[in-house]
């Protein structure tokens, strides 16, 4: 097996014995990006920016130190990991895959970042992503639309594009996203790979770039449930840098997994699996069931007819959010600054109509309308209780079961070009995820399975509050017995040969 | 419910967006539908529900009042499109 | 026909916590631009707020002193709007559930009028930046460093009528604010800013007028010119026939003359919503008693208490517990010297007139309650006399002044010995004959002018009580 094939803690832990070092590691992926990535190559775009000299120096170093006997207890020390464009890098350009933010390098780490670090993993590159991660396709990049490594002609998903398509193309043995309606994982299942939202606070946003404040959370996108819990194990925590964090006693997710998932009780809610969902990808979700089933899971199907409002709900209070948090980027302080302006208010409007791409307009727009004067109430507040009513709702469910399974996407991904068109098409596409968010809720996506036309289906997995590590264990168990998480390292690592 | 030119040039107006009649139009279509898509949450009846902004009932997150040292002003300026040595410069302001 | 102004009050306080609202940088005032600064203040993209607890315990308090129902669950807002001194482009403020509602402050006006001034609410929000005109280049400069500065802005009902019953309002709000140790409200400075919302209306009817919004007012006599300038505009608007528009205006103390300010060219429409990097703030009973409990006294108890136990004549205690500061001083010198009507004649004498002579307020000058109570003891003692005492205090007044040093240093004891007075009276009648004659036949002003060559013998130091015995002992033999 060749390094890019490796999980994560495959990789760490051959690093950590000796067998492969640091560096070598870190030469390997960036060969297999240089080979595969560039867009004028036809490459699938999946990086905005690699950072090699920086990488290396970093291995260099972090292989000292494991010499030294630094790092027993990080399994990742060593290991490549790419970010997601919207997190910020000290002295890294971090876009947002936006023009506004074109060459803006912060000046400041984010939480996760420093984290990362302290655990020795090696920051190799910043990843493609929907614009402000306002996208369900990966199209909406100023920098080009990331292909999805199972069929350049259609898309990796979004808004964490970069993320999933690097993971599955051996592009990088694991990476952060985040997931403010499915970013993380919609774009897993699309690309065949595992990706998780924790619950909302259990890892900091403090230097995630904002799109909607409250739904927003960083996750891992790896190549299965147990890498996914090393990282989580390294970002999660109480930060004191935001005050939404979560103080919860934290134990290990990784030596949480156990694989038994007997007695575990899996709700099947009936609206997820009704007109609009595609056979194929049903088949293979309800699939998961049987699996897990098999295992001594108990599988019952309940009612939650809510589901239906989750978009609209959703769209309201993310494009309410996203109108303040993106206000900041006006040309005064950072980033793009429009010429030929007359007035203060010119060079705003100038900028702003220059720098943003159409659907974060759009987005803007349509926040901005539903918190004006008159429509506030109609609209965001109505949106707020909405929200209350699916947080009950889940609550409710969770009294009953460990675990809620249904699709990541109703579709596998789509063909480029096909959604753009028709936003509100593609809305309506996030029927799955955006709820998970709404409610604050943990939820893993894991590949089960493939279409006619040979393209990853995901089924989610999604927890109660901080149950974190039972979605986990519920993944891992699945891993354990199935390998469609595996097909996308075959495929793809074989190419690094 | 029914987007107007007039809504429309309002709301880019606070987002500070100038937009083309063309792209006004299309905002003026598009938001429109997506907008009458949401009416399907008047469905539900919400009458005497809270509003919901913190899905989980974290409270009382705060910092004690101490001063820590500030950062390097020249790498807070460093990203400004227009700057002096002190401070970021923009078009004059009205008073 | 006879006009009635009505008017509301917005004040804005900046809290004297040592650092902002929402990040670790300084409130310290001044300093070079963007020197104050970090990336959450300066709206970094990325960065999040996370409420300095001091903030909350401050304006509850001053909610509490202001006789206000304190919001058990309160939460933050966001106002939003483009402008170069707001970085984030949006305000975190409290909208849906300030902190504080429903308040009332008792006032008294300089010509005997009570009457209570109602608060609508408190709300905690975060001061903007400084804009730099540089007319030179025509451009503007954005200072961050006051961006984040903890702000309350307390927003009165229309109660007032009159400019004295704001400054009266005012007055008693900065007093209870400085008693509180929750601001400096130094005008000046801009740590008290008040936007006063005035209309008028014929006296009689009930509706109120078209308001206008005054802004720029940097001292108690800008807002009272302010308000009997844009009363008398209004009733002029309206005595023509015109009509008051709804306005924002800047009050040019140069000019003593207010202007409307451009109207933005822009629609206002803010926007409010739920902050939602902020978690809600929930005060139960232990956090709200323990708050209570820790209110100094404030006042009114003070001066009740002086006037009832310290036998201070009301004038005077109200005098004195009208600046926090004069009343710290008190209390601080009559612990020293055990000598609360003598502490407070000194504070109403001499001490008021000189701050009146110097222009300066009780804060800031050098005076130690130890110097005064120094005084007051050698007084007492009769080590030095009132005269003496009274120039000794107009140098502790400009300097911190070791007074028992200076006496000792200057050889400035009281002569009180009467051998060698004595010999100065004798010395004094034996050389004035023609005064010595006057006083036997009957003037008795030429007792104090002998009387006063005796003290001038003595440079001043003669303990007026044996000079004056043993002058009129040898003058009658």
């Amino acid at each position: 097996m060749n390094i890019c094939e490796m999980t994560a803690l495959e990789l760490g832990a051959k690093i950590k014995s000796g067998e492969i070092k640091a560096p070598d590691a870190v030469r390997a992926v960036l060969d297999e990006i240089k080979k595969k990535d560039p867009y004028y190559s036809g490459g699938i775009n999946a990086y905005l920016l690699t950072i090699e000299q920086e990488a290396l120096e970093r291995a260099e170093d972090v292989q000292k130190r494991i010499e030294a006997g630094e790092f027993e207890d990080s399994p990742l020390a060593g290991v490549p990991i790419a970010i997601k464009d919207n997190i910020c890098t000290k002295g890294v350009k971090t876009t947002c895959a936006s023009k506004i933010l074109g060459d803006f390098k912060p000046p400041y780490d984010a939480t996760v970042i420093e984290k990362l670090n302290a655990a020795g993993a090696v920051i190799i590159g910043k990843l493609n992503m929907d614009e402000f991660a306002m996208g369900s396709t990966g199209e909406t990049s100023f920098y080009g639309e990331t292909k999805n490594p199972w069929d350049h002609g259609r898309v990796t998903g979004g808004s964490s594009s970069g993320a999933a398509a690097a993971v599955a193309a051996c592009e990088a043995p694991c990476a952060l996203g985040s997931d403010t309606g499915g970013s993380i994982r919609q774009p897993a299942s699309f690309c065949g790979v595992t990706g998780m939202k924790p619950t909302y606070g259990a890892v900091s946003r403090y230097g995630l770039i904002a799109y909607a404040s409250s739904l927003d959370q960083i996750g891992p996108v790896a190549k299965d449930a147990a890498d996914c819990a090393a990282i989580l194990d390294i970002i999660c925590g109480k930060d004191e840098m935001d005050g939404t964090s979560l103080d919860v006693e934290h134990k290990s997710y990784l030596d949480e997994l156990s694989g038994d998932v007997s007695g575990l009780k899996i709700g099947i809610p009936k609206q997820c699996f009704g007109d609009g969902l595609n056979a194929d990808v049903k088949a293979a979700v309800l699939g998961v069931a049987e699996t897990l089933k098999a295992k001594g899971a108990e599988i019952e199907e309940f009612d939650m007819p809510l589901i239906d409002y989750a978009v609209p709900t959703y769209y309201i209070i993310a494009a309410a959010e996203a109108s303040s948090n993106l206000s900041r980027f006006d040309g005064v302080k950072y980033g793009y600054r429009a010429e030929g302006f007359e007035d203060l208010t010119d060079l705003y409007m100038k900028t702003r109509s220059e720098g943003f791409g159409e659907e974060v307009k759009r987005r803007i727009m349509l926040g901005t309308f539903a918190l004006s004067t008159g429509y506030y109430d109609a609209y965001y507040k109505k949106a707020l209780q909405v929200k209350a009513l699916i947080k009950k709702a889940f609550d409710e469910a969770y009294e009953k079961y460990d675990v809620i399974l249904f699709p990541a996407a109703p579709t596998t991904a789509p063909k480029m070009g096909e959604s753009l068109s028709d936003p509100l098409k593609m809305y309506l596409s996030d029927i799955y995820t955006v709820s998970v968010n709404l409610a604050g809720l943990p939820g893993i996506s894991v590949p089960c399975g493939f279409d006619k036309d040979g393209m990853p289906i995901g089924a989610q997995l999604v927890g109660a509050p901080l149950g974190d590590h039972v979605i986990l264990n519920a993944a891992y168990a699945y891993q354990q017995l199935t390998d469609y998480h595996k097909k996308a390292a075959e495929k793809f690592g074989k190419e690094a040969e | 419910m029914e987007i107007t030119k007039d809504m429309v040039a309002y709301v880019a107006e606070l987002s500070r967006l100038k937009l083309s009649d063309e792209e006004a139009e299309t905002a003026r279509k598009g938001l429109g539908e997506i907008i009458g898509y949401m009416d399907i949450l008047n469905n539900i009846d919400t009458e005497g529900v809270e509003p919901m902004s913190h899905a989980f009932a974290v409270k009382n997150v705060m910092r004690d009042d101490v001063v820590r040292p500030s950062h390097d002003r020249a790498e807070l300026l460093k990203n400004a499109p227009k700057a002096d040595d002190e401070a970021i410069i923009v078009p004059r302001t009205v008073e | 026909m006879a006009w009635e102004t009505v008017m509301g009050l917005e004040v804005h306080v900046e809290l004297a916590t040592k650092s902002k609202i929402f990040c670790s940088c300084t409130t310290e005032f001044g300093g070079e631009p963007n020197t104050h600064c970090c990336p959450i203040c300066t709206g970094m993209p990325g960065t999040l707020p996370v409420v300095n607890r001091q903030v909350v315990n401050f304006a509850m308090k001053a909610g509490i002193a202001l006789n206000c129902d304190i919001t058990r669950y309160n939460k933050f807002d966001r106002k939003n709007y483009f402008y170069p001194d707001l970085p984030k482009a949006y305000q975190i403020s409290q909208l849906y559930l300030p902190i504080c509602r429903n308040g009332r402050v008792p006032i008294e006006t300089e010509s005997g009028l009570k009457k209570d001034i109602r608060i609508h609410e408190i709300h905690m929000e975060e001061d903007a930046g400084k804009l730099i005109h540089d007319e030179f280049n025509d451009e503007t400069k954005c200072d961050y460093n006051r961006c984040g500065v903890p702000l309350i802005e307390i927003v009165s009902e229309p109660d007032f009528r009159s400019a004295e019953e704001v400054i009266a309002y005012l007055t008693k709000l900065k007093s209870t604010l400085e008693y509180l140790g929750v601001s400096d409200c130094k005008m000046q400075e801009g740590s008290m800013r008040a936007d006063v919302n005035l209309s008028v209306r014929q006296a009689g009817t009930e509706e109120f007028g078209t308001r206008t919004e005054m802004k720029n007012l940097n001292s108690f006599k800008a807002i009272s010119k302010a308000i009997n300038y844009e009363a008398k505009r209004q009733i002029d608007v309206i005595e023509r026939g015109g009509k008051v528009i709804q306005e924002t205006r800047r009050w040019d103390d140069n000019k003593d003359k207010s202007y409307a300010m451009r109207s933005k060219e822009n629609a206002q429409d803010y926007r409010y919503f739920p902050e939602p990097d902020l978690p809600p703030i929930e005060i139960d009973d232990e956090w709200y008693d323990a708050t209570r409990d820790s209110l100094p006294e404030l006042a009114d108890a003070k001066k009740r208490r002086y006037m009832d136990e310290l036998g201070l004549p009301e004038y005077d205690a109200d005098m004195i517990t009208g600046q926090k500061a004069l009343a710290d001083f008190f209390e601080e010198t009559t612990a020293l010297c055990g000598n609360p009507k003598e502490v407070s004649n000194w504070i109403m004498g001499e001490l008021m007139r000189k701050l009146g002579d110097e222009g300066i307020e009780a804060k800031d000058m050098k005076l130690t309650p130890k110097a005064l109570a120094t005084l007051i003891e050698l007084v007492g003692k009769k080590t030095i006399n009132r005269n003496k005492a009274k120039e000794i205090f107009g140098i502790a007044f400009k300097e911190d002044l070791d007074v028992e040093k200076y006496v000792k240093d200057n050889n400035l004891e009281q002569v009180s010995d009467e051998g060698l007075v004595l010999d100065i009276v004798k010395k004094v009648i034996a050389s004035n004959p023609k005064a010595v004659e006057d006083y036997n036949s009957g003037n008795k002003k030429a007792s104090g002018f002998l009387m006063g060559q005796c003290m001038k013998e003595l440079k001043g130091k003669g303990n007026p009580g044996v000079v004056n015995k043993l002058l009129n002992r040898e003058l009658n033999k």
